[in-house]
């Protein structure tokens, strides 16, 4: 019986801390602690709302535009402003893009070293190699030789002996079970992939200035204007490139992505039964295919306990936040949850001080997240809700897909609840998105030749028509799940403003029943070969794809005197 | 190419690098930092040393963008700064080990190359309360940065927030956040700002160092002046727009989709000073004003809240000289052009003597207005 810590937790974004209670070589209770706080809403409440998108869009830069779409939705809900078709269109059409590249660099750059064993890449076979990638895909890079070429660059490169950041890595652990031959040509899709993404996330320069921080949002639309007549507008020239470069992006995730996901897995079918967590998963539903935001190509919804025969309606009331274990108070006592527009906290550390070695213990505070709760039950968010959600809600893409991977593994419906159910959903959403994308561009052509080159609705831009006092709840489903935020404008400035995202739902600590968030509960039950190198918990966080920059926020509700900045 | 040194060749061959690939890339980076063309030799030694040069990349209260945009690297690819270039010891979002395999291999590199190892900087350090508003592996921030930026050979803060404190040290400032300077001045540091940094410059100033053992030439807030010594109004491939009074004036009018100038909507272009114009992002394809968005000044001390509100326009002749003016640019239009020009003659006039730009090359404060939000002096 030992208890571990691993901070930090590399390969995610942001600093997080994982304290696990091993017993017999199984975890058997786990803590969740976010490291670190900054205070965003305080910092936003007096500015003007038409910026806050450009504030809260800093709050991470791997899901970058995530918060900066939500913002802009939540200001647009509250003042009740509706975007132009081509808005929406080009929302999508970034947001599309955003998630795939997200997900292949999760996969590849944060997930993949927690399967794939780099050192025994060495002793691998080329031409088995060669073999093995001609038989899953028809991708071109598949030569004996090809392979030798990463082979010899990968040996130069340890033989150095500057590992650099692959120094101190799990290699050789007892938990890798990937061939060599696998692990050399994972070895060079991790390569290819970094080469990819970079290209392919152009897509957010030709239509929003550069990534990471796309500089393109408008609470009523969007800047990058529409004329088929101007070099300096989206034109036939740049969805030409948009199409060019959708069509390399799907290539990689076809030949490439999705076969690896399934030769991965077939590797390791025990974690299909590990990392299960709470069951429950919710999803506000993205890609909205009206302006309205009547429909979604993701649908929203909720599934308890991992029954996919009910798919039950998303209610943002029933959100709500508790801070029994987190570093904050409640006037009213730590005890009650609170949704958003009531949101009240007061940082309060009572925490180690630095430097420690020991989170303390039992019943005490843990952590900069709260702990969000959706009627009152834990919840999970991301691709897994997601697709769990449309799987149940009868999507046909997302149907075909799903089935289609369980078929190719060998596995009923039940091992998508797990670690590598996880992991294979975020494919299957990468896949989904990219077949989808062509159709999307070709929407936003057949409406420009329509002659409706609008990008911005500005009857509200101007803040002498707004009303003395506003809320609006802004939400979207980010690469990492379910996020919202939400506003409170008076007097043509931010009052309030509150946002509950993805990692504060997953990474959340317990809550005043004691119940444990989604990463602490799938934790629990999860093998560890060594405690020494607790590879295998590191595999099952990682399958959340952790954002520990979104996940802390505070709302200061004291009173203190803020400053107001003048709105012209 | 008898001046390259000797062994070089061996050693690309063996990183598996095309030297055709490696001498271009020497070249462009050569030009990138304004350099005579007779450093390319130089320039190829360094990156191609025997024993590469090790980086240690430090996050703290950060957002990951800049190393999102370390991953966009063109010139080189990322994958050549980490395999052939640099040894990248230490970076909590790529490297494999986590935990205390994570640490050791901080503390091992920071051993093995005192005095020798280069460090960048993403994120802010808060400073309130002991710290304990950021702690990796259950050390403070500051107490990192004191020991990893104390023993490098440089540190390079990279991005708005190591730079000044960024957007977390926006008014009210909660957690006392600073940037590099702030925490420890007097270090060898190169402020490389921008929300988030543009990964040209960083790698441009990398190539720099390593060619030369020194940091490039810098203006008073310690930023390369290579990347930040001229005025992205003065760039912008919408002046012409300005100096001929054409603005957008609506967002998805006539003047936006034909490219005028964005002044009107909030463009901070005339208070910033960055080259986004001529390099721009993403391999080259946009940057802010020319994707139709107004600059909001990223690379400026203070801008969250000395550029915010972002839509509202640069203040007038108090403060800038250009506002009122622009609007009677505007009239004078349609009047007539010539009498547009003339116009715009004696503001440049006015302006020259009045511009506090031309203060903040010299020295003094940024931009600063009556109508500007006293804000960002920290709580």
């Amino acid at each position: 019986m030992a208890k571990i810590a691993i901070d930090p937790i590399t390969r995610i974004e942001g600093h997080l801390r994982i304290e696990a209670q091993v017993d017999g070589n199984t975890v058997s209770d786990a803590w969740s602690t976010g490291t670190m706080f900054r205070g965003m809403e305080i910092i936003l409440r007096g500015r003007d709302p038409r910026d806050a998108w450009v504030f809260t869009q800093r709050i991470c830069g791997v899901c970058t535009t995530v918060h900066a779409g939500t913002s802009v939705r939540a200001v647009e809900n509250a003042l009740g402003i509706t975007i132009p078709y081509n808005a929406n269109v080009l929302r999508n059409l970034i947001e599309n893009a955003q998630f795939v590249q997200d997900h292949v660099i999760h996969f590849y750059h944060l997930h993949a070293l927690d399967w794939v064993d780099i050192v025994s890449a060495l002793s691998a076979d080329p031409a088995g190699t060669a073999k093995l990638q001609q038989s899953i895909s028809d991708w071109p890079l598949s030569s004996a030789t090809y392979f030798k070429g990463v082979q010899d660059r990968v040996k130069a490169f340890v033989e150095s002996g500057q590992l650099g950041p692959f120094a101190n890595g799990y290699w050789g652990h007892p938990a890798y079970k990937l061939p060599p031959e696998a692990n050399l040509m994972a070895v060079a899709h991790y390569l290819e992939a970094l080469d990819w993404q970079r290209k392919i996330i152009r897509i957010h320069a030709l239509l929003g200035a550069k990534n990471p921080h796309l500089q393109t949002y408008l609470v009523g639309g969007m800047a990058t204007p529409i004329d088929p007549n101007s070099q300096n507008a989206i034109n036939a020239d740049k969805i030409a490139m948009l199409k060019t470069w959708f069509a390399e992006a799907r290539g990689f995730v076809e030949k490439v992505y999705i076969p690896d996901v399934l030769a991965v897995a077939s590797f390791y079918k025990d974690w299909a039964g590990i990392g299960a967590g709470l069951g429950n998963y919710l999803s506000y539903g993205e890609f909205p295919l009206d302006v309205n935001y009547s429909q979604f190509f993701l649908p929203r919804g909720v599934i308890l306990a991992k029954d996919l025969s009910k798919v039950l309606p998303m209610d943002h009331q029933k959100v709500a936040e508790y801070v029994t274990h987190s570093w904050y108070d409640y006037k009213g006592g730590d005890q009650n949850a609170l949704h958003p527009w009531d949101g009240e906290t007061q940082p309060h550390y009572t925490g180690p001080q630095p430097p420690y070695d020991q989170m303390v213990g039992e019943g005490a505070k843990y952590s900069w997240l709260k702990a969000p709760r959706y009627d009152n039950t834990p919840m999970e968010v991301g691709p897994l809700s997601r697709m769990l959600v449309a799987y149940a809600s009868g999507v046909k893409p997302v149907k075909d897909t799903v089935d289609f991977v369980l078929k190719s593994l060998g596995v009923g419906p039940e091992a998508l609840f797990s670690t590598l159910g996880r992991t294979a959903a975020r494919a299957v959403e990468a896949l989904v998105l990219m077949q989808a994308a062509e159709g999307w561009v070709d929407a936003l052509s057949e409406n420009i030749k329509r002659g409706d080159l609008k990008v911005h609705n500005g009857e509200k831009w101007d803040p002498a028509t707004w009303p003395k006092e506003a809320k609006g709840f802004g939400f979207f489903e980010a690469p990492r799940g379910s996020l919202g935020h939400w506003v409170w404008i008076k007097d043509g400035a931010i009052q309030n403003y509150q946002c509950v995202v993805p990692s504060t739902w997953n990474g959340s600590p317990r809550d005043a029943q004691g119940r444990r968030g989604a990463w602490e509960e799938a934790v629990v039950g999860t093998p560890v070969a060594d405690p020494e190198r607790p590879l295998e918990i590191l595999r099952t966080v990682h399958s959340f794809d952790p954002c520990m920059a979104c996940s802390v926020h505070v709302t200061d509700t004291t009173g203190r005197e803020m400053l107001r900045v003048r709105v012209k | 190419m008898n001046e390259f040194p000797e062994g070089l060749e061996k050693r690309l061959a063996a990183r598996g690098v095309n030297r055709r690939d490696f001498l271009k890339f020497c070249s462009l980076m050569t030009a990138t930092l304004a350099l005579p063309i007779r450093y390319q030799p130089k320039v190829a030694a360094a990156l191609a040393a025997a024993t590469r040069p090790a980086l240690i990349w430090l996050e703290f209260q950060d957002c990951a963008g800049n190393t999102e945009a370390l991953l966009r690297a063109s010139r080189p690819p990322i994958e050549k700064l980490v395999l052939d270039i640099l040894s990248v010891d230490y970076h909590e979002t790529i490297m494999a080990p986590a935990g205390k395999q994570a640490e050791k291999s901080l503390l091992d590199s920071v051993q093995a190359n005192k005095g020798k190892y280069l460090v960048v900087v993403e994120g802010s350090i808060p400073t309130k309360d002991n710290g304990v508003y950021c702690t990796v592996g259950g050390r403070s921030a500051m107490d990192i940065a004191r020991q990893v930026c104390g023993s490098a050979a440089a540190t390079i803060s990279a991005g708005a927030c190591s730079f000044y404190g960024g957007w977390p040290a926006a008014a009210p400032n909660p957690t006392g956040a600073v940037g590099v300077k702030d925490l420890m001045p007097g270090i060898p540091l190169l402020n490389m700002p921008g929300c988030p940094v543009n990964v040209v410059n960083l790698t441009a100033a990398v190539v720099h160092f390593l060619t030369f053992g020194a940091l490039p030439a810098t203006d008073q807030f310690g930023r390369p002046l290579f990347a930040y010594g001229t005025r992205i109004h003065d760039n912008c491939e919408r002046r012409a727009h300005f100096d001929a009074g054409e603005y957008v004036q609506e967002w998805g009018d006539e003047g936006h989709r034909k490219g005028w100038c964005l002044y009107k909507m909030g463009c901070k272009g005339p208070a910033t000073f960055h080259n986004c114009p001529t390099v721009r992002y993403n391999d080259g394809v946009s940057w802010p004003v020319g994707a139709g968005h107004g600059c909001v000044g990223c690379s400026e001390l203070g801008f969250w809240d000395t550029m915010s509100p972002f839509y509202r326009r640069l203040p007038d002749v108090k403060g800038f000289g250009v506002e009122a003016s622009a609007d009677q640019i505007g009239v004078a239009v349609v009047a007539g052009v010539a009498a547009a020009f003339g116009a715009h003659g004696v503001i440049s006039a006015i302006r020259a003597q009045r511009d506090p730009i031309a203060k903040h090359k010299d020295g003094a404060t940024p931009v600063s207005t009556e109508d500007t939000p006293q804000a960002g002096k920290g709580a």
